[in-house]
């Protein structure tokens, strides 16, 4: 019921309040998805999509601080001298 | 696949087990109250990983898992009428009510289908306007505004051969009853990160204030468990409980607006009882008097009545993180996925039903040793 992996708009199909929707491209696999929730995604943004329905629109900038900090303790960890 | 792989990394994932194992200077137990969360957890065996002072317990978060016996006879009740098609996740089909499930009312001839969404369910309304269609609107707050968004729409429409059969439930009270449980053992909890991305987190705010314990609201791949769990333990050992956020890439602070307005539109809070943790004050959602045409229980007349759960299956214990599916004494053995006893084994995201599909080796390792 739960699809947590982020999906990507590749088309807005329809623009109508509650029936707001596109296609969104879940590598690979493309669904119709209701938009109505996300009023301010567009092409190329990052949704999560639950029960038909996206949810949220993925904050690219808050993703890539989150990446970075994973990058630094697993340099840490090759590096072997982890900080713990 | 992009914002995936990277949360998926085995070397991170050793680093942040790392931190968390220095971190730790004592035992603690965290609760995760997701069930997508929990099936993480046991596929990628974060369980056997973590550091044996951390204990992991699973909550109520699966809402197969927590809808009481009767909601399922009256959905069964529904669905045994003439004219009538009920609409449901697939996964509800299979929970036993108190004498039978959806599937045999199906096997019957008795009009059961399994939708992705209740707007398929709205659709059928639409090509079907002879018949009653009626969803079986199971559900936390993630699932809620979509549903409110089905019955808005079919109130847009007029289709007023279309019905739901609320059974829907918010977290923080579900909570806050395990908080308040003599028993309780949860020293921290894991938020759910989709349930948080519509509410956003003052609720939980609320409960830290309360009960002085901390909140870290997650996201459903290794890294970002094993992050939470890391935030977690760092506030349990420094006391001081707060509402921390992991999953700042899909959950912001005040929720989802577009999806809480039209979940407040359409839905107002009523008693609730779960599977597990009883009657709930103000913990489930129902209709508002302008919506009431589309309350199936009042479309096809159900009484109100209470079941008790009977037999053997435990899974109102597991639910509220008391016991574990390796306590129970049919697990595995009377208990399969394909020959379920509860709603836990059934639910592709209850606890019972990780257990088995991920730890099953562990299991028959550990009863080998009982047995000895
Ligand atoms: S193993 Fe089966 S019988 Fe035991 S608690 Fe889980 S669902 Fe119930």
């Amino acid at each position: 019921m739960c699809l947590a992996i982020p999906g990507r708009i590749i088309s807005l199909d329809n623009l109508e309040g509650m029936m707001r929707s596109g296609r969104v491209d879940f590598g690979g696999i493309v669904k119709q998805i209701n938009l109505a929730f996300v009023p301010e995604a567009g092409i190329n943004d990052y949704v999560i999509v639950h029960a038909g329905f996206a949810i949220s629109v993925l904050d690219e900038e808050e993703a890539a601080r989150t990446l970075e900090y994973i990058a630094e303790i697993k340099r840490a960890e090759e590096s072997g001298d982890g900080e713990g | 696949m992009k914002y995936l792989d990277e949360f998926r990394d085995p070397i991170a994932a050793r680093a942040m087990l790392e931190k968390i194992s220095v971190a730790a200077s004592r035992e603690w137990t965290i609760m995760e109250v997701c069930g997508g969360q929990t099936h993480s957890i046991l596929k990628n065996g974060l369980d056997r990983l973590l550091p044996r002072r951390i204990n992991i317990l699973h909550g109520p978060g699966c809402p197969v898992c927590v809808t009481p016996i009767e909601m399922i006879d009256r959905a069964i009740e529904i669905a045994q009428r003439p004219g009538v098609i009920l609409c449901s996740f697939g996964d509800m089909l299979r929970v036993p009510g108190s004498r039978r499930d959806l599937l045999s009312v199906k096997a019957e001839g008795g009009q059961v289908r399994t939708v992705y969404s209740p707007l398929d369910a709205l659709e059928m309304a639409r090509k079907n306007r002879d018949l009653e269609i009626v969803f079986f609107a199971i559900g936390f707050e993630t699932t809620a505004p979509v549903n409110a968004a089905a019955v808005y729409q079919a109130a847009t429409e007029h289709l007023d051969n279309f019905s739901i059969l609320s059974a829907q439930v918010l977290v923080p009270p579900a909570i806050e009853v395990i908080l308040n449980s003599e028993d309780c053992r949860v020293n921290g909890f894991l938020a759910a990160g989709h349930v948080c991305a519509i509410t956003g987190y003052s609720d939980y705010e609320e409960l830290v204030e309360n009960y002085h314990t901390p909140f870290v609201i997650t996201g459903f791949e290794p890294l970002d468990i094993l992050q939470g769990i890391y935030m977690t333990v760092v506030m349990l050992e420094e006391g001081r409980p707060a509402v921390n956020n992991q999953y700042r890439r899909v959950v912001r602070r005040d929720g989802n607006p577009e999806a809480k307005r039209l979940m407040g539109k359409v839905f107002e809070r009523v008693d609730r009882k779960w599977r597990g943790l009883g009657n709930i004050p103000g913990s489930g959602l129902g209709l508002r008097a302008e919506y009431a045409a589309f309350d199936a229980a009042r479309k096809f007349g159900l009484e109100q009545y209470e079941k008790e759960e009977a037999g053997e299956c435990i899974s109102g214990l597991i639910l509220q993180g008391l016991k574990k599916p390796f306590d129970c004494p049919a697990f595995s053995e009377r208990c399969t996925p394909e020959h379920p006893l509860g709603a836990t084994m059934v639910s592709s995201e209850g606890a019972c039903a990780a257990y088995y599909h991920y730890s099953l080796t562990e299991f028959q390792r550990i009863k080998k040793n009982r047995n000895e």
